[in-house]
């Protein structure tokens, strides 16, 4: 009953931040139409943070342990509602309402879409070993294990890319040097050729308007005559016209990447300015760390996949293991790892969480629309929901054994070292194209800079 | 070909609230079939008739100006955005009637747009707070748009105008609501076509006429 009162309380906490978030920040500049969809969103960013909140109740030893897997099973059988029927089925029935032809049939459409998604979502389970063929069908290490094996992925992804982009966003090297001449200069051109296309649409407004004050415009050849008569009497004008037209769309064109290189500009103007700074140096500073980090993280990645191996021990244990055996200082082993996991793991999830959101945010501005924000952000329901809970797979081997038990009872019989593996295969082959692409990136900037 | 003279007006609003569709309307009398998103900016050029049908009518260009984004972009896309301010003689600032949002960021799009114009110095010196005063002394010709009005029920119409008369009010600018996939709500004659050739004339006038005391 405590413990009921208590979860509750969190969770009813861990709403009120999910509606906050969903209002001050990603629908900032939107109208709220359908409060569904801040609920669902609201909703799922509870559920994923409960269970977060369990593991961490875990380490800590609240209550006792029965009612604790209780919960657990619980909390996993209501997040995998959620993840694999509720915001599927609204994704799809937000889609078919932007549609105008299948007003009339929404929810049925809806249903076909929520089909599909679930046969696409089975079939995901095939190419991959991660379970033991004695489960039944519908049973929740099946939801489970393929919902892992996609947060996983998007875990790695997002990890491999942004080990390799903090440096490089950090480090101030990889700035271009960018002066007032150069902004002025590109903004001078893109004036320019905003006049020149201001110049050639007046010569066609012209143009029409005088067609059409001398009848012209209505006076389209009909019939076998007129056909012949066309080819022989060819209006002047009208020739004219479509070539200055193909002009006007190709200066409309190099205004939009001169509109784009000037922001650009100015963005790194910005950037120089703030390296300057006390805040920017520090960062800088960190960037260096950073890297060396990244470097290490991609060569144990390596290692482990060359050498086939899984970390059997965790970096607490470890960690004691070094300091109890090698320095020699002597302390209570099992309160000391308590206290450290909890550290340990808190800072990990805090700053998942974290991540995950701002990444969210900044993709939701980067490509939401008026019209689309809503599937959108069902879309990144979605999305975080299967970072959580494999968040909640990957974490157990950050833990020391007596607390990695009930992770594994409850989420059954996984392949966990499966997941480790893809995780750092995906994580190897994120980081190199994110080193390949921001290479390829950093090169063609100043080319096109001095082309200009 | 007649070297009319030139006359640069704004179009501003929050993307998505049809923008571009508008002005296609007010240059072309058709409607656009295939908006898509705009980068940067794009510049389209009406035939106006200034006095139309008076002896002192005289036949101008008027630049539309249809400046992309939202009101919270980056500073460095608001820097760059600065430059198409430069001299201009008109405001339309466009909203959708069904989403409240829009409306209330054109307060931050006159702020943007104006306090360009009066400090050259590049920086926006606006915590973007609206205040009256600013725009009682405004010499630029406003105009407020509503798009979409086919999409508001019959039955909300009367409390969605009676919003954007305040809208407009806040302005000192005249107000014009239409659906711009329907050429009809600016058919010559209509209530709509005399705002909107009254707006531009002001427009021409305070750029030729109002500030020399006498004709140009």
């Amino acid at each position: 009953i405590q413990m009921l009162n208590a979860s509750s309380l969190l969770q009813v906490l861990f709403f009120g931040f999910g509606w906050l978030f969903f209002m001050r920040k990603l629908f900032k500049d939107y109208e709220v139409r359908q409060y569904v969809v801040q609920v669902i969103f609201s909703v799922t960013f509870a559920f994923s943070c409960t269970m977060f909140e369990l593991i961490i109740f875990e380490i800590l030893g609240v209550l006792n342990s029965s009612s604790r897997y209780f919960h657990w099973k619980l909390n996993l059988c209501v997040i995998l509602l959620i993840l694999v029927f509720m915001v599927p089925f609204y994704i799809g029935y937000f889609v078919v309402s932007n549609i105008r032809l299948l007003h009339r049939q929404k929810l049925l459409f809806a249903c076909v879409l929520w089909l599909t998604f679930m046969y696409f979502f089975w079939k995901l389970g095939d190419p991959f070993p991660i379970l033991s063929p004695k489960h039944g069908i519908l049973s929740i290490e099946q939801l489970i294990s393929r919902v892992g094996v996609i947060g996983v992925t998007l875990m790695a992804l997002l990890s491999g890319f942004g080990a390799v982009n903090c440096p490089y966003t950090y480090m101030s090297y990889f700035l271009r040097n960018v002066t007032d001449a150069d902004i002025l200069a590109l903004e001078r051109r893109l004036l320019q050729t905003m006049d020149m296309i201001v110049s050639k649409k007046k010569r066609i407004a012209v143009a029409h308007r005088t067609m059409f004050q001398r009848g012209e415009v209505h006076n389209k050849p009909t019939g076998f005559w007129g056909m012949i008569k066309s080819v022989t009497t060819s209006v002047p004008g009208s020739e004219n016209l479509s070539l200055i037209q193909q002009e006007v769309d190709a200066l409309e064109e190099l205004s939009r990447q001169l509109f784009l290189e000037t922001a650009d500009l100015h963005a790194t103007k910005e950037r120089i300015e703030y390296s300057k700074t006390f805040q920017g140096k520090y960062f800088n500073f960190l960037g260096y760390f950073f890297s060396i980090y990244c470097v290490w993280k991609i060569f144990m990645a390596t290692i482990n996949i060359v050498f086939d191996r899984v970390g059997k021990t965790d970096p607490v244990t470890r960690g004691i293991e070094i300091t109890v055996n090698y320095l020699g200082i002597q302390f209570d082993v099992k309160f000391w790892s308590q206290h450290i996991s909890f550290i340990l793991v808190g800072i990990i999830i805090v700053t998942s969480i974290r991540g995950l959101l701002i990444t969210l945010t900044k993709f939701f501005y980067a490509i939401s629309s008026s019209k689309s924000s809503n599937v959108i952000v069902l879309l990144l329901a979605q999305i975080m929901g299967m970072y959580f809970v494999s968040s909640v797979l990957l974490i157990r081997m950050s833990m020391p054994p007596e607390y990695r038990i009930i992770i594994t009872e409850v989420l059954g019989e996984l392949q966990f070292n499966f997941y480790h593996r893809w995780f750092d295969v995906i994580f190897l082959v994120s980081a190199l194209s994110s080193i390949l692409f921001l290479y390829l990136a950093h090169k063609q900037a100043p080319e096109k800079h001095m082309a200009l | 070909m007649a070297a009319l003279d030139r006359v640069k007006v704004l179009v501003l609003g929050d993307s998505g609230v049809g923008k571009s569709s508008l002005v296609h309307l007010l240059c072309h009398n058709q409607v656009l079939g295939n908006p898509s998103w705009t980068v940067g900016c794009s510049v389209d050029v009406r035939i106006h008739d200034y006095k139309e049908g008076t002896p002192e009518e005289k036949t101008y260009y008027i630049e539309l100006w249809d400046v992309g984004g939202s009101v919270g972009s980056a500073t460095s896309v608001k820097r760059t955005r600065a430059v198409f301010y430069n001299l201009l003689n008109g405001i339309i600032l466009v909203h959708d009637l069904t989403n409240k949002k829009s409306s209330q960021n054109l307060y931050r799009w006159s702020l943007e747009a104006l306090n360009r114009d009066v400090a050259p110095t590049g920086v926006l010196v606006t915590n973007g707070d609206y205040d009256r005063e600013q725009f009682a002394d405004n010499q630029i010709p406003l105009l407020v748009i509503g798009t979409k009005l086919d999409q508001i029920p019959e039955t909300k119409r009367n409390e969605v105008l009676t919003r954007t008369a305040f809208l407009a009010e806040d302005f000192n600018a005249e107000e014009i609501n239409l659906d711009c996939t329907n050429p009809r709500y600016l058919a010559a004659g209509s209530s709509n076509a005399v705002k909107l050739s009254r707006f531009f004339d002001k427009v021409i006038e305070k750029r030729y006429f109002l500030r020399d005391g006498n004709q140009v």
